[in-house]
């Protein structure tokens, strides 16, 4: 039986339900690299080139791990665009190139388009393409690609109600998987799947949270239809798939009551946050918001600290008998009388500050 | 650009050349990791509203790029900073194509189709004629013993070019400057050829790159570039309509390479050095601003296309803190390298005697 490998990173956090079946359909054995460790980075950081982002230099150390179990092939996508007319990010488009030419000792890579940006014509095409490959008959492979679709749905009602992309699939393979549903605070956390849904990446961002008493409520918790309808009340449409997402359910969380805090967390380089993190930052007008930027030597340390004083604060904030006592944007509402502000100087404030 | 518009009866306030002050204030008030040129237009749109603009025209896109939301950052930013202004964003429709005539519509008032139609012959025109110019730099830098000469004849014809009001009175004046710079004396050794790619802003304007073109020239290396904004307007805006392309020759020379668009100048740059490599030059730089999402794409790639054609490849980002010493002492020893390469010793020595260092203080 061949066997093919699919590094887990970048949209392993939103498709790999999908993938792992449709090829398992296909009569095929799926391999996949082991949770991101320190190492993974290493290996990552080793070859890419020293400007790229840090979840593509993840992703280049998941294939290099990976390589040394000697698949007979290696599944890197081409992501142009997994909707209409909105498209994922330039470094997705090339990544089959840049694995190809970064990588050394690169087994066959299969680097079917997707581009659903204007119709499925391209799609499809490759689609019949790799089934031939792999000899499979066509209808066998619209088989696959429709059972593959039902187990991806059902991952996501899974992660729907409460937990990561990551953790769902995890559920999904069958593995049990501790959720709390308690917690003092509600929490709205933001940021790309591949980068706060991978604990090594993230350093375990959502699970800190929860360790500080903390419910979270992250995009896959929201209804798509509520997201797309936030998202649309600003004046252009924004054309990355993720970053819209992003923005909407931002918003959303904006206008929600039972949201205490939400925390953005960008990848260090990357270029849809740098335009979606500004917006986001300026529509967000009701409740206090913390912008964490995540590179390859983040102390965890220095994480934890800002995680405990956003936490703090927020206590503080709601355990005052005015809601307005800490302003979220602006202004501090303090003034320097005030016997809390004297107690604590300002260092928790300033967090929720951009 | 400013041709067009004023031909649109609108008065037209062209911001003053890019300084460490315009740099200053887009960095001040611009998101800290977006790319250089968001950080240059806001301080670029900043100093135009100082000097009474009220109506501001942006191009605009629709991805993957970043350069296609920049008109929506900057409204916010400036609006912020409480500037009361018209934006105006030119950008083919996402949906309905009225949106667009609405946008043109908005720009020109008063005007006929016709009249619209010669201003923007005129502005072609002239734009061709200055990269016409910009090529015989290219040419003669490198040749000629006192590069000081060919400088000034540049500028002094920009000048000109920029006052005349009709196609032969333009056509007139780059003939007459072509014949002043071929009449200065040149030297009879060899000149390297360096091919310039990259992102195209970073590319064309040379106050953010530390007019690294020019200081190349300075060096003896004839440095070519990938991208001229003709090309650019002509294969983006005009849909080739204006003139000759060999957009598909470059797309096709990205193969095997890079085999998908990947928004920006990505595949270009790619294709192009390949396209350089082809062509025998000496050494490419690729040059872009910091975290160009395309740039990096291709930037991983061109390893492949160095270790493949034998061409040595470097590659600079530029951000706001670019040193331009830092960038020279690069240069400086990339050339001397190629030229070392080559078995031509000590072009740097030879040439360093004459190169002061232009501009070191202005970057």
């Amino acid at each position: 039986m061949k066997r093919i490998g699919i590094p887990q990173g970048l949209f392993y956090y939103y498709y790999f339900p999908l993938w792992k079946t449709f090829f398992m359909d296909l009569g095929l054995e799926v391999i996949t690299s082991s949770n991101t460790t320190r190492q993974t980075m290493d290996r990552g950081i080793a070859v890419a080139v020293d400007e790229t982002c840090l979840p593509i230099k993840v992703y280049l150390g998941h294939i290099v791990e990976i390589i040394q179990h000697h698949p007979d092939y290696l599944f890197v996508p081409r992501l142009v665009s997994v909707e209409q007319r909105s498209y994922i990010c330039p470094k997705f488009m090339g990544l089959p190139d840049m694995v190809r030419a970064l990588v050394p000792d690169c087994p066959p890579l299969i680097d079917i388009t997707i581009d659903l940006s204007r119709n499925e014509r391209v799609f499809n095409r490759d689609l019949m393409r790799l089934g031939q490959f792999l000899g499979c008959s066509k209808r066998a492979v619209q088989r696959a690609l429709h059972h593959a679709e039902q187990e991806l749905r059902f991952c996501q009602t899974l992660a729907s109600q409460g937990g990561t992309m990551a953790e769902a699939i995890q559920v999904w393979e069958g593995q049990g998987v501790a959720t709390q549903e308690e917690g003092d605070l509600h929490i709205g956390v933001l940021g790309h799947g591949y980068a706060i849904y991978d604990a090594g990446l993230s350093m375990n961002l959502v699970n800190q949270f929860r360790q500080q008493g903390c419910r979270v409520l992250l995009a896959e918790g929201i209804e798509s239809q509520v997201i797309e309808e936030r998202a649309a009340s600003i004046p252009k449409r924004v054309f990355w798939t993720l970053g819209r997402r992003l923005l909407g359910s931002a918003l959303h969380m904006d206008q929600r009551s039972d949201i205490d805090g939400i925390v953005y967390t960008a990848c260090f380089g990357c270029g849809p946050d740098s335009i979606i993190g500004e917006i986001i930052q300026r529509y967000i007008k009701h409740k206090p918001f913390m912008f964490l930027t995540m590179d390859e030597h983040t102390g965890e340390a220095g994480l934890l600290t800002r995680l405990e004083a956003f936490c703090d604060m927020l206590r503080r904030r709601r355990n005052k008998d005015h809601e307005d006592n800490i302003s979220p944007y602006g202004q501090p509402a303090y003034s320097l009388e005030d016997p809390v502000f004297r107690l604590e100087t300002g260092g928790s404030c300033s967090t929720a500050h951009h | 650009m400013k041709t067009l518009f004023s031909g649109l009866k609108q008065e037209v306030v062209v911001p003053p050349p890019i300084t460490k002050r315009t740099l200053e204030l887009g960095i001040k008030y611009s998101p800290e990791f977006a790319c250089l040129p968001l950080k240059v237009n806001v301080g670029n749109f900043i100093e135009a509203l100082e000097m009474g603009a009220d109506t501001i025209v942006m191009a605009g896109g629709w991805g993957p790029c970043r350069f296609g939301y920049y008109a929506q950052v900057e409204r916010e930013i400036l609006n912020e900073l409480g500037y009361s202004f018209r934006m105006v964003v030119l950008e083919a429709p996402d949906s309905r194509l009225s949106d667009l005539l609405k946008q043109i519509k908005a720009v020109g008032e008063r005007v006929s189709i016709r009249e619209a139609y010669r201003v923007l012959k005129l502005a072609w025109f002239k734009l061709i004629a200055i990269e016409e110019l910009e090529k015989a730099v290219e040419y003669y830098l490198p040749r000629a013993l006192n590069k000081d000469h060919v400088e000034k004849i540049f500028q002094r014809g920009l000048e000109e070019i920029d006052g005349a009001s009709q196609r032969r009175q333009v056509k007139e004046l780059v003939q007459k400057i072509k014949k002043d710079m071929q009449a200065l004396p040149c030297h009879q050794t060899e000149v390297l050829r360096i091919g310039l790619v990259g992102e195209i802003y970073t590319v064309l304007e040379p106050s953010t790159n530390c007019d690294a073109a020019r200081y190349m020239g300075r060096l003896n290396a004839e440095v070519i570039r990938s991208v001229y904004l003709s090309d650019w307007v002509n294969d983006h805006v005009l849909g080739g309509w204006a003139k000759k392309t060999n957009h598909r020759h470059i797309v096709n020379c990205a193969r095997p390479y890079l085999n998908h668009w990947v928004g920006g100048c990505g595949q270009e740059t790619v294709g192009s050095s390949v396209d350089f490599a082809r062509r025998n030059f000496d050494g490419l730089i690729q040059i872009g601003p910091l975290t160009c999402m395309p740039e990096i794409v291709a930037q991983s790639v061109l390893g492949r296309v160095s270790r493949e054609w034998e061409i040595p490849c470097m590659t600079i980002y530029f951000d706001e803190h670019s040193g331009a010493a830092g960038v020279y002492t690069r240069l400086e020893a990339f050339v001397d390298m190629l030229a070392r390469k080559k078995g031509q010793p000590g072009q740097v020595g030879a040439a360093g005697l004459q190169t002061s260092r232009p501009g070191v203080s202005t970057c």
